[in-house]
């Protein structure tokens, strides 16, 4: 038995490799998705995007004429599973260009082997906070921000419409959040702006997968908290809003993260959903954009959609868009150094990720007009913005209700230095020296 | 013709106490060690290592801790994450807040923290039998689940409760590419088999069947019962916390208490289950099914049905996955409840009359 599954290794090892050379000239893009289980609601219209934009890169032209190649690999959010994932695809086809495991578990696992194998990890608005210090986290990118963002933009809205930080003071804000690295991730910020303004946190965790939360809400009943934050990711989200609906907590005092409010989360709510309110990581939903129109003319038209028509343009098919967008604008910025039309190693990437400088007029030209603002990473900044708005759900669909916010550097980048501190001492990694950011 | 023990005489005791009595099985069991250790780093790529070997090495390992508490003591447990979570974290924790903590002592040091705390949640099993012993071991799972996912000081105060370690050595060796990590959980896991198997051949060993098989019966002949229950829920429980420890430090480098849920102690149970309960062997076997086959069976379906011409969505392989997987556990019940162990002392005992049966 241990003989052939060995023997059966070894074929499929073979066969690899032998798959390997075949490959000219191609970027190798693995894709890591949850098309099955609890989280397969968002999981799906993710991968859609970032698989109908890969398909839309190869119809441009390829990057500066390299074509983009890709396989997906199902990790069903389980971490074993995704680093076995990472395994299979990290060498497949010259090499991985790039990972975006769309799990906080998961990105946790990876980043302690992706610098050995030389791959970068883009974490786009989630992952870990601290990997923002790209002095200590070189392969880590959180393009576009962080969970710390994002808590610290709900709180500053909140403040707004309270009227001010003071205003908080004797505020009771009740923290509902996914009983993992994901829901935990903003806990310190809430805690340090808990400890600023005075307000009452109350955290309320609920477990994997978040479709049993009769406990919590009934702490909710029983708090009256005046703001809720919900940190939810698939199932959860909806049973949250079923639940408020059924604890009668009014859906306008509820606020959601980036991940918390996309259509799957509201649709099988409806009308009880009105009035529900959370962040949109820059875009919303955007099915009059550019890219959008692309993306239905040059891949959808030509019946090569990757998933359902209608999807195209929903919040977390964008967001799979600009995954996918970001990852490719990565190897075009690289190639600029290491050569045009050439075929970027994960290392060489790398370099294009941590120097990503696209301004309103690449955006533009992209037609992500609208859809994103302009983002510059550097050595020092692995995240490269942190813009964010409020969009409310009206029964129908996804309105912005807010101006542009920013994140707080003055308090976050303190954060981020002591936690990526902490990191360097337990890993005895040393920061990076500015001559190694040339590199 | 070949497997044969004609003309094997045991002319001494130890000879006829030998772990393999017949000598084509010490040669086959040195072949194949001497083919896991020596052929193996040489033929396997990173991939075999990294997603396969390595899980499962350590997973084989777990089922063998939970085969001795299970299979041969009679104990129904479902609490087998929560002991690998606390060898994990146990070990982390020597790990980072000793200096100069040896990784091998830190590993060993969370399988004893783990037989603790496993004698701990063994302690209803003298009074409780059969499944509502499964139920009360369930409490040992949500209890850890809940323990390191609650209890900020387990995962040194982290803010995300995800842990990871590295920079792992073992005597001066630096254990960092997956071939070494390899040796590293080989060596472990056949020390560990070695280890169980005399272990369940000794008097202890006697004393878990006698009391799997008639506990009443037991402890007329003379047998504590306490004695047997609480030392096989601790050895089994050393050898899950070390396998939860590897689990961690080796193999996902990162990890949360979800890597240790309640789906890890059901996969380990079945794992004893299919490959045979009471058997070391089994263990491995069992491993080898629930790890290797779904990553195979992930990998084949695609490249089947490129061979017909049809594309298969990553949902759809994933979703017949779950069915094949399903129905081969359901096959090889039906076919032999006794396990894959069983299977391969049937084609052992078919073997020696092989080609003249009678």
């Amino acid at each position: 038995m241990k003989l052939t599954t060995l023997a059966f290794g070894a074929a499929l090892a073979v066969s690899a490799v032998s798959a390997a050379w075949a490959q000219a000239k191609e970027q190798f893009f693995p894709v890591l998705v949850y098309r099955t289980g609890a989280y397969a609601p968002n999981g799906v219209p993710f991968a859609n995007g970032y698989v109908d934009y890969l398909k839309l890169t190869n119809a441009r032209g390829g990057i500066n004429g390299v074509k983009v190649i890709w396989e997906e690999c199902e990790t069903g959010y389980a971490t074993d599973r995704g680093v076995e994932c990472y395994e299979r695809l990290k060498g497949k086809n010259g090499g991985a260009t790039v990972f975006q495991p769309l799990s906080t578990g998961i990105t946790f696992a990876l980043t302690e082997k992706a610098p050995a194998d030389k791959i970068p990890l883009i974490t786009a608005g989630y992952g870990r906070s601290e990997s923002t210090d790209g002095m200590v986290f070189k392969w880590n990118f959180p393009l576009t921000g962080t969970y710390w963002d994002a808590a610290d933009i709900i709180l500053q809205h909140l403040a707004k419409k309270e009227g001010g930080w003071d205003k908080l003071r004797g505020k009771k804000i009740a923290h509902i959040f996914h009983d993992s690295p994901y829901g935990k991730e903003p806990i310190p910020l809430l805690q340090e702006r808990q400890k600023m303004h005075g307000f009452e946190l109350t955290l309320i965790p609920v477990t994997h997968p978040g479709v049993e939360q009769k406990a919590a809400w009934l702490q909710v009943r029983q708090l009256r908290p005046d703001y809720v934050l919900l940190w939810g990711w698939g199932v959860m989200n909806s049973t949250a809003l079923k639940e408020a609906v059924a604890t009668g907590f009014p859906r306008d005092k509820m606020y959601g993260v980036w991940w918390a409010g996309a259509e799957p989360d509201v649709k099988d709510v409806g009308d009880g959903a009105r009035g529900y309110n959370a962040l949109a990581l820059q875009h919303g939903a955007e099915p009059n954009s550019a890219i959008v129109k692309e993306v239905l003319a040059k891949v959808h038209d030509k019946g090569q959609g990757t998933g359902p028509r209608d999807e195209v343009g929903q919040v977390l098919y964008m967001r799979g868009l600009t995954a996918a967008m970001l990852a490719v604008e990565g190897v075009k910025r690289a190639q600029e150094r290491f050569g045009k039309g050439k075929v970027m190693t994960g290392e060489q990437a790398r370099w294009g990720y941590e120097n990503l400088a696209l301004d309103q007029k690449k955006l533009d030209a992209l037609g992500f007009s609208g859809v994103m603002r302009p983002i510059s990473t550097s050595c020092a900044d692995h995240r490269g913005a942190t813009w964010a708005r409020m969009h409310t759900w009206d029964g129908k669909k996804w309105n912005f209700t807010s101006d542009w916010y920013q994140s707080d550097e003055a308090l976050i980048k303190p954060m981020i230095r002591a936690a990526a501190d902490k990191y360097a001492a337990e890993k005895k990694i040393e920061r990076r020296t500015p001559a190694d950011c040339q590199s | 013709m070949l497997y044969r023990e004609n003309g094997q005489f045991k002319t001494s005791y130890t000879s006829d106490l030998q772990v393999f009595p017949i000598a084509q099985d010490r040669i086959g069991i040195a072949l194949l060690l001497a083919f896991a250790v020596f052929a193996v780093p040489l033929l396997a790529d990173e991939y075999m290592f990294r997603a396969i070997l390595i899980p499962f090495l350590i997973l084989a390992l777990a089922a063998l801790g939970l085969n001795i508490l299970v299979g041969y003591c009679g104990q129904i447990s479902l609490g087998t994450g929560a002991f690998m979570a606390v060898g994990a974290y146990a070990a982390y924790n020597l790990f980072v807040r000793i200096d100069g903590m040896p990784m091998l002592l830190a590993i060993l040091l969370g399988g004893a923290f783990s037989a603790a705390v496993g004698v701990l949640f063994g302690i209803p099993s003298l009074r409780i039998k059969g499944l509502y012993l499964a139920v009360a071991t369930l409490a040992a799972q949500f209890f850890c689940d809940w323990a390191f996912l609650r209890i900020k000081w387990f995962t040194n105060d982290s803010a995300s409760g995800s842990v990871s370690v590295s920079g792992l050595s073992l005597l001066g060796w630096k254990i960092d590419t997956p071939h070494e990590k390899y040796l590293l959980c080989l060596g472990i896991a056949i020390v560990f088999a070695m280890l169980a198997k005399n272990l369940v051949r000794s008097h202890i060993g006697r004393e878990w069947m006698a009391i799997r098989d008639m506990d009443v019966a037991a402890a007329v002949i003379g047998i504590r019962p306490v004695y047997a229950k609480l030392t096989a829920f601790a050895v089994s429980s050393f050898i899950v916390g070390v396998a939860g420890a590897l689990w961690g430090f080796v193999h996902l480098g990162a990890w949360e208490p979800a890597a240790f849920s309640i789906d890890r102690s059901f996969q380990l149970l079945f794992m004893i289950i299919i490959g045979g309960l009471g058997s070391i062997m089994g263990s491995f076997f069992g491993a080898a099914f629930i790890v290797v086959l779904p990553i195979f069976l992930n990998q084949a379906l695609p490249a089947l049905g490129a061979l017909v011409g049809v594309t298969i969505s990553t949902a759809a392989v994933a979703h017949t996955e779950f069915m094949i997987f399903g129905a081969l556990i359901v096959f090889f019940l039906i076919v032999e409840p006794h396990g894959l162990a069983r299977l391969w002392s049937i084609g052992k005992e078919k073997l020696r009359l092989w080609p003249f049966p009678h």
